[in-house]
Formats: structure tokens, sequence, C-alpha cells
């Protein structure tokens, strides 16, 4: 398969089956070159399982695969000069200092990015002369990443890139990961932070039980899932909810003097309301919140494991 | 901490994505060992490092030796005696050394294998196999840095035994014909830790097993005592002991007493070609299997 405008990652009715247990199970999906690509899922899901595959790290049972136009399980030189990997676990060679470690996977690469800037990247500027074993495992997850993206690859795999990282380092890593997307890499990402995604990612796919469940932007599975926005607000005094339901002409939820009202398009039943209340009742915390990444996540996962 | 935002969008790296297809040629036979060369070189300085960072991990090749050297020479070594032409205490000092070095080809089995079980249980050898290098390379990298290890062994002994009257009777050539026979067989023997390495899941289930082989070879030899004095069946097991011929080999090549030189078996006949013999064998079955062993990691 050519690359020219042709997905990065191509994955067409992919199976993993151990045992005769399917943990993947007819997955296809295809990256374009360029993008970011979250990759979501409960755990079990066979997330893992298919990056591993992807990564060219676990045979698969059955399905075409195609990693930057290469079959992953048939990897070539040239191919893994272009991939960078983030691994969920790698434990490091604790003996080692960041720098030495860092430039022992740089010489390996035909053209890799400088070691103290992919070093200073990763941010662990102030330990690059810190043996690995003495690093805090945020510190050496930042190692994982510089070791990911030191061979300036055009691909990059990160399984779960900051988990144990503080909120500070998270934002960190996410401007390194825009400023990766920014020089034109690819990215499939997996994570199990809603947020991460929904702050990086062009597009997701979500996958339970071995198999998707949906594919598309952060806008496009919250439209097709049809998930409700809600309008909170305290309950005015001497007004009741059955009050609140006559005017918006809707079912109203009631806890603790907060009023919920679900609604697919909260615009016109916020008209109505403001227009009842305008001069009379004051709506204390009147706020309109949208479905959140991990509101459809869930939707997406709970709702049909109770089918399942 | 700092958010490292500006030094990437400084980067002028070029985006190589439409323009580097991954399919390119297959490098020329040259190029490709050169690069074998290359790549095993920067693994073994990677394993060396190591080392240079946690020097009491040499304690193997340092304080060993030198244990093993007095521990023979004026324990064991008082109460026994070549007989004949060999008696004597001067001159089992001059049997011994060649003896222990014939010891440290079979030890660099338990050196290889703790070291290779040390680096799969860290996950350090799997995630190599994401990168754009040989595997042969990574498996070629643990057993050249062991054998470095093994010259500073030697060196080790060899000094320990010039301060206790062993000597050099020969040339530098002999000298050195003999380092490089024990040399050899250590590293085809390392090929063989390798694979011990990857079989077992720990660091001591390796160590045991390594021992369970170390005793008999290192032990049931000329290393320490001539042969003629036990039962007949040992004898033909330690005579066509590669052990026994790497100890008999140094012997000749030193000079120094070899009594196996009137035994009527073809190892001790030949003991230099013997040795090569097996080191030729060993790396043949070995390395195959370990790059095998290796490969078949990525399988499951």
């Amino acid at each position: 398969m050519d690359l020219n405008g042709n997905a990065a990652i191509r994955v067409r009715n992919l199976h993993k089956a151990y045992g005769g247990h399917d943990a993947v199970h007819g997955v296809s999906f295809d990256v374009a070159p360029g993008e970011v690509f979250g990759f979501l899922g409960p755990n079990g899901a066979g997330k893992t399982t298919t990056i591993e595959i992807l990564e060219g790290y676990r045979a698969r049972t059955a399905g075409d695969v195609r990693v930057l136009g290469v079959d992953p399980g048939k990897p070539t030189r040239r191919w893994r000069e272009r991939i960078g990997l983030v691994l969920q676990e790698c434990e490091l060679d604790p003996n080692l200092t960041v720098r030495e470690t860092v430039g022992l996977f740089a010489s390996f690469y035909p053209s890799p990015l400088r070691v103290d800037e992919t070093i200073e990247l990763s941010g662990l500027g102030d330990q690059a002369g810190s043996r690995v074993g003495a690093l805090s495992g945020g510190q050496k997850r930042r190692v994982d990443v510089a070791l990911g993206i030191v061979g300036d690859p055009d691909l990059i795999f990160l399984d779960e890139p900051t988990t144990g990282f503080d909120p500070s380092a998270r934002r960190g890593a996410w401007a390194m990961i825009d400023g990766l997307r920014r020089l034109g890499k690819t990215i499939f990402l997996t994570t199990h932070y809603m947020d991460e995604v929904q702050h990086l990612a062009d597009r997701i796919a979500i996958l339970r039980a071995g198999e998707l469940v949906a594919v598309g932007s952060v806008d496009e599975i919250g439209a097709g899932l049809q998930a409700d926005a809600v309008i909170r607000f305290r309950l005015p005094g001497g007004i009741t909810a059955d009050d609140v339901g006559a005017v918006v002409a809707r079912p109203v939820e009631l806890a603790d003097d907060i009023v919920r009202i679900r609604c697919p398009d909260p615009q016109p039943v916020l008209y109505r309301l403001t227009t009842w209340a305008e001069g009379t009742h004051r709506l204390d915390g009147l706020e309109v919140l949208r479905p959140t990444l991990e509101d459809m996540f869930l939707a997406l996962t709970t709702a049909r494991a109770e089918h399942g | 901490m700092t958010p490292p935002t500006a030094p990437i969008a400084t980067t002028t790296a070029p985006v190589r994505f439409a323009t580097n297809p991954a399919t390119g040629p297959a490098p020329g036979p040259g190029g490709g060992l050169a690069r074998l060369a290359r790549e095993t070189w920067i693994l073994t300085r990677r394993s060396l490092t190591r080392i240079r960072n946690e020097p009491e991990t040499l304690s193997d090749v340092t304080i060993q030796p030198v244990m093993f050297t007095l521990l023979f020479a004026y324990v064991f070594g008082s109460a026994i005696n070549l007989g004949g032409p060999f008696g004597g205490t001067a001159a089992y000092h001059e049997y011994l050394i060649a003896g222990l070095f014939g010891l440290t080809v079979i030890g660099t089995l338990a050196g290889t294998a703790v070291g290779m079980t040390a680096d799969m249980e860290t996950g350090l050898i799997d995630r190599f196999r994401s990168l754009p290098i040989s595997r042969s390379a990574v498996l070629a990298g643990r057993t050249v840095s062991d054998l470095v290890t093994n010259v500073l062994g030697l060196a080790v002994t060899a000094a320990t035994g010039l301060a206790i009257g062993w000597r050099i009777h020969t040339g530098p050539v002999d000298a050195l014909a003999a380092l490089g026979l024990v040399l050899l067989l250590s590293y085809a023997v390392s090929w063989a830790g390798v694979c011990m390495g990857m079989v077992f899941r720990s660091a001591e289930a390796a160590q045991q097993a390594a021992f369970i082989i170390f005793l008999p070879l290192g032990f049931v030899s000329n290393a320490f005592v001539p042969t003629s004095g036990m039962p007949g069946w040992l004898q033909a097991f330690a005579n066509w002991n590669p052990v026994s011929a790497v100890a008999a080999s140094c012997r000749n090549l030193f000079g120094n007493p070899n009594p196996a030189s009137s035994i009527d078996a073809w190892p001790m006949q030949h003991p230099e070609a013997y040795t090569v013999l097996w080191a030729i064998g060993v790396v043949a079955v070995f390395a195959p299997v370990a790059v095998y062993l290796y490969r078949r990691r990525a399988r499951s």
C-alpha cells in the first residue's frame, strides 16, 4: 500500500484469540497521517493487545494490519526506524543515567533528535545526570517518553503516557504531544484519562470487550449518542419542582434543592425558564452542563455491557 | 517540571512521513555485518557502562578469583602431591593457575545467564526489540561484554598466580595463544548462558541451574588434580571434559607441569584442537538457539 494520502494505520477485521477466547474481535479503523488518535476502553477491553499488535510485539490471529504501509508481523528495520514506542510498563536499566539511556537509544537511529534536547523536551533537564534507578515513577515515565521520541519517528505509540504524572507534569506532557503533532507526527494514544483525549485527540476509538463501539471525533461520537445536556440551578424559594416542570414542559429532577433538567437541546428550555423567572425569581448557580467525553464513554461502555 | 513547550516549537526536524518509505532495499551483506558490529559494540558499551556505575557487580571476576587461587593453593594444595617429577608445593602452584583458567570458562555460564535474566526481568531486552537493530546484536552485546569481564578475571587470576610463584616458561606468543583459547571457549559458553538466561525466569533459578552444570564440569576435570587417581569411568569423563582440555592447553603453552600429556586419550593428546572444536560446536548450537528464543518472545 502506498502512503500518498492514505492511512498511517489501517486495521481491518482484526482478531486475537487466546485459547479460544477472542480478546479482540473484528476491529477495523484507520488513522490518518498527522492525526492524534485516542484509543479508549476499560481495562480488559483489548486496548493493550491491539496496540501491541500494531507495535509488532504480538502476533494476530486474523485480519489485515498495515502500519506505515508495513505488516507489523513482518517488521523491517526501516519500519522500526520510523516508529517510536512509549510502552505501558518498561523498566529501564537502573544503573545507567538518563543521558546514557537516551543516548543509547538515540545511537540506533539514523537521524535522531539531539539527546540533550530530547531530555529537555521531556521535562528531565535537571535529571540528565541522575541514574534511572534514583528517579521517581513520574520521572521514569518521562524517560520512557524521551526514548519514544528520540529516534525522531513519524508514528509514535503512547501507551498511557501520563500515568503517574502530577497535574502540572501532565500539562507539560500535553504541550509536548501538541508540539509533536505540529511537527506532523502521527500519534496513537491510549489513556484512561478522558480529559486527555478530549484535549489532545483529533479522533477517538472506544473499545469494549474486544469490539469497537465508536470511532470518530469527540463531537461526532457525542452527536451519535444524543447524550443530553443538563440545565442545573438552585430551586428558588416558594417554588416546587412541579412548577418548574410545568414551565419547561419536561421532567425535572430535584435533589438537595438543586434542580436538574435533561434535554437534548438546551436553548429553548433556557428561553422558557429565563422568561418565566425574569424579574420574579432568582435562578442561583444556573449552568448548562454539556456531556463530557467521560459521560459518553460511560454511556457506551456500560449501557451495552448490560445487554451483553 | 517546566512544561517543555518552547524547545519543540523551535525544532526544525523535517517531517519525513511521505518521503521516507518504510520498505527500503535490504542492506548489502557487507553493510549488514558492519552495522551488526557497530550495534554489538554500542550494546557492549551499555553493559560495560552499567558495570562502571555499579562496580560491585564485578566481584565474581575480581575478589572471587583471588579467593579461589589462595584457597586451592594453600588449603587443598597443601595436601595435593602431583607425584613423580611434579612433586612439591611449588609445582602445584604452577599446575593450579591453568586449572583456574579452565574454571573461568565454565564459570562464564552462570555469569552470562544471570546477566541475561536480569536484563529480561527488567523488560529492557524486550524494549530493545522495538529498536531498528539486529536481534543478534542485542545478544552479541551481552556475550562480548562478558568476554571483556572475563579478560579482567583472567588478569586477576594471573596476577594472583604470579604472586604465589606461578610463572610462564615460554614466550609471549604461546602465552597469548593460551589466553586466546580460554577466551574463545568462554565466549562460546556465554552463548549457552544466553539461552539459559532466556529459559529461566529468574536470576536465582538460572544461577542454580548453572551451578549444577558448573560442579561436575569444573571439578571432574584435571583443573585441580590430575585425573589418573580417579576411578576409571570418572577418568573417561574428566579426560574428555573440555575444561580439562583448556587447562591442559594452558599448561602446555605456559610450560607448566602437565601430567595429562601422558594420558592416552585424544583430547589430552590434542587439547588445543579439542578446545577449538568445542568452541565451534558450542557457538554453532547455542547462538542460533539463543536468537530463536529471543525471536520467539514476539510471537505469543
